[in-house]
């Protein structure tokens, strides 16, 4: 039995489509460059000011609308478009390492976001032990590149690796529901940091060091020559980071829109109900689970070879709170929201460096704001759509 | 090994099990009026210790100086403030969200455990090491054989076990109590029946981090030192003392309490790795105890209307 999804039925594109999005890229990257350059507080002020005025205009007006509808009859086509837009800022701050950096991070932590949005915004398990698995992720992928292990293998191990500690937590996820399961999560964020620190064998609080990534000989930490011009080493990873972005983004979309993401939110919205009719609340738990899990691991994993140097005090329960804002900033169970929100959380305290002391204190009191007065978040989840978008 | 040292591994125990129940009991009636965990509730023994240092401090500076006073004073300010806090925190964070999904209502308080522990570390005199708690009270000692009892941890352990002892009293035997057990029981009907709803819950949440407040001065005279990441721990563990007793008994939290402090001391005396293990230990323990017993040891009967 099939019963047409949206993918089946999408409305042909209109030729309108591709200009219009492609405005769109152009402003977004544009901001985004500037976003990134500037070290005036200022001008930080003045970007952030004009994002939020032309996010409230484009709601009012039809464009967010409109927008919406082309993303949903071209879905290809704004994945490409945002590489295109990511690409091209990569390339005009191509000879400044630092921007780039943060570029990487905040994609790399929109994988992780995207794991947890699969677990707790899909499927409705509280997760507050993100940092934990991004952290397995990473510690794994430092032990294998200290044995010598190919870093491809040791990166997709540490993934793997996420996914099997979180499988020890299954057990406890599935048995407990609400609060309790929100109680084993934080139990084990806190028993992962308590544990690093003591442990000597992985470095204890001084913690490891890691070589950059060697793909086949393409070696990540060493400046790019293209045709003369040569540009920081960070554009590898930034092209990276984007693959695993973009790669995520597409994944989750697909789980989402898959019978898998009809199952995932029938056992959110109601354990009982989806019970009664059939669907094996246990399977898809421990689906997204693991599936998140490996998210976040892949995430920790590149990030920890892109940064040459992990602590325990990476990984902390305040660090999984930090991955929990961004999902709530972004509006939980969106994984677009994830975007501006991870660039808002991560850009932001490293730009005004009187506020890097502050911003745990920061992000309490945002999500606490966020909770009380717009709970949905920036980009609230769109309803499901199960007939073709409209014309 | 010498009955001695047994003997002062299960004082000290005894001694943990107090604090875990006096946070315990806090979750527990928090549980019972609004069906909700305050995530924060360890972060505000956290603060109620502060409160306690910091009001020392002051009266240090104003020269008072007569020892029985001074405790009492400290002891009852932590107690005022948290009590407020606890108030202004159903007031306006737990009881405006009670609509919303659950998920919400364990993030705000998450999140205001984080901004508690963020204040104190930034905003509190050197606030990011760990502070010497003052010794307030007689240091007199008995020694028999390898077992020291102390006057000091004596009196902390009978006030605990009296603090705990009064909340119980309160809410078993006096018409406040029980408003409060009736609105913990339904409270539609609660309110049918002309009881002021949210007045009950202010005032519960009052009693418990009023509790919490003083757990947190017991915590910081007995340790001698308060950090300002201590609510964590005590609120994951307060919490799981109060789940494995069952939540929303009371008698279940300080059970709950006394089997955690146990666990834990025999943990650390048992266990053949370091002491710096102590708390993973403590933590797989809560893990382990929540994957056996998901609604407690005494498990509550749960059906579901659909």
């Amino acid at each position: 039995m099939r019963v047409p999804l949206e993918a089946d039925v999408r409305a042909p594109a209109r030729a309108s489509d591709l200009p219009v999005a492609a405005l769109g890229i152009a402003a977004v990257a544009a901001w985004l460059w500037a976003f990134l350059v500037t070290d005036r507080v200022a001008i930080l002020g003045a970007l952030l000011a004009v994002a939020a005025i032309a996010f409230v205009l484009a709601q009012r007006s039809a464009v967010a609308k409109r927008y919406g509808l082309a993303l949903a009859r071209r879905p290809r086509m704004g994945v490409a478009f945002a590489a295109i837009g990511v690409l091209a800022v990569a390339a005009a701050l191509h000879d400044q390492p630092y921007p780039l950096l943060m570029l990487c991070t905040v994609m790399l932590f929109v994988v992780a976001c995207i794991g947890l949005d699969i677990q707790t915004g899909y499927c409705g398990i509280v997760n507050f032990a993100g940092a934990a698995f991004f952290g397995t992720g990473a510690y794994t992928a430092a032990v294998l590149a200290k044995q010598g292990v190919p870093h491809l293998f040791g990166i997709v191990c540490g993934a793997i690796v996420a996914a099997l500690v979180g499988s020890l937590l299954i057990l406890p996820v599935l048995r407990t529901r609400g609060y309790y399961a929100a109680l084993v999560t934080i139990a084990f964020g806190i028993l992962f940091s308590t544990f690093l620190e003591v442990n000597n064998a992985l470095g204890g609080p001084q913690g490891l060091k890691l070589p950059g990534i060697d793909l086949f000989g393409w070696r990540f930490n060493r400046d790019v020559d293209i045709g003369g011009a040569s540009a920081s080493f960070y554009v590898n990873y930034v092209v990276l980071a984007l693959a695993l972005a973009l790669g995520a983004y597409v994944f989750s979309r697909r789980v989402d829109r898959s019978w898998i993401g009809l199952t995932f939110d029938a056992v959110r919205l109601d354990e009982t109900a989806a019970a009664a009719f059939g669907i094996g609340i246990a399977r898809a738990k421990i689906i997204a689970f693991t599936l998140g899990n490996f998210l976040c691991g892949l995430a920790g994993a590149v990030y920890a070879m892109m940064q040459g140097f992990i602590a325990p005090n990476n990984f902390t329960f305040g660090e999984s709170l930090i991955l929990v804002s961004i999902l709530i900033l972004g509006g939980i169970g969106n994984p677009l929201g994830i975007v501006p929100a991870a660039l808002i959380i991560i850009v932001v305290p490293q730009k005004l460096q009187f506020i890097q002391e502050y911003r745990f204190l920061l992000y309490g009191i945002l999500v606490v704001l966020i909770l009380l007065f717009r709970p949905e978040g920036l980009l609230p989840r769109p309803v499901r759509r199960y007939f073709p978008a409209p014309r | 090994m010498d009955p001695g040292v047994l003997a002062q591994y299960a004082f000290n125990g005894l001694m943990l099990g107090v604090i875990y129940a006096m946070v315990a009991v806090g979750f527990t009636l928090f549980f019972g009026v609004l069906d909700v965990i305050q995530f924060a509730h360890g972060d505000v023994v956290m603060a109620g210790a502060f409160v306690a240092l910091a009001t020392y401090l002051a009266l240090h500076g104003l020269g008072v100086a007569v020892p029985g006073l001074v405790v009492i004073v400290v002891a009852c300010a932590a107690a005022l403030a948290m009590a407020l806090l606890g108030a202004l925190i159903a007031r306006y964070l737990v009881l405006p969200l009670r609509a919303a999904p659950a998920f919400n209502t364990l993030l705000i308080t998450l999140m205001l455990g984080s901004i508690l522990r963020e204040l104190v570390r930034l905003f509190y005199p050197n606030g990011s090491n760990p502070q010497p708690f003052p010794r307030l009270l007689p240091t007199a000692s008995v020694n028999l054989g390898n077992f020291t009892l102390r006057l000091d941890t004596t009196i902390l352990l009978v006030v605990g076990l009296a603090t705990i002892f009064v909340v119980n009293l309160v809410v078993r035997r006096t018409r406040l109590g029980l408003a409060i057990r009736a609105v913990a029981q339904d409270s539609e009907t609660a309110r049918v029946m002309g009881i002021d709803f949210q007045r009950i819950v202010l005032v519960t949440f009052a009693i418990g981090s009023a509790l919490a407040g003083i757990a947190g001065v017991v915590y910081g005279l007995y340790y001698n030192e308060v950090n300002f990441d201590i609510g964590l721990l005590l609120g994951v563990i307060g919490f799981s003392a109060a789940v494995v007793g069952g939540l929303g008994s009371i008698y279940g939290a300080i059970i709950g309490g006394f089997l955690f402090a146990a666990l834990q001391t025999i943990g650390s005396v048992a266990l053949p790795v370091s002491s710096a293990y102590n708390n993973v230990f403590a933590f797989a323990v809560v893990i382990i105890l929540m994957t056996w017993k998901p609604t407690g040891l005494i498990a509550e009967p749960t059906s579901e209307r659909v």
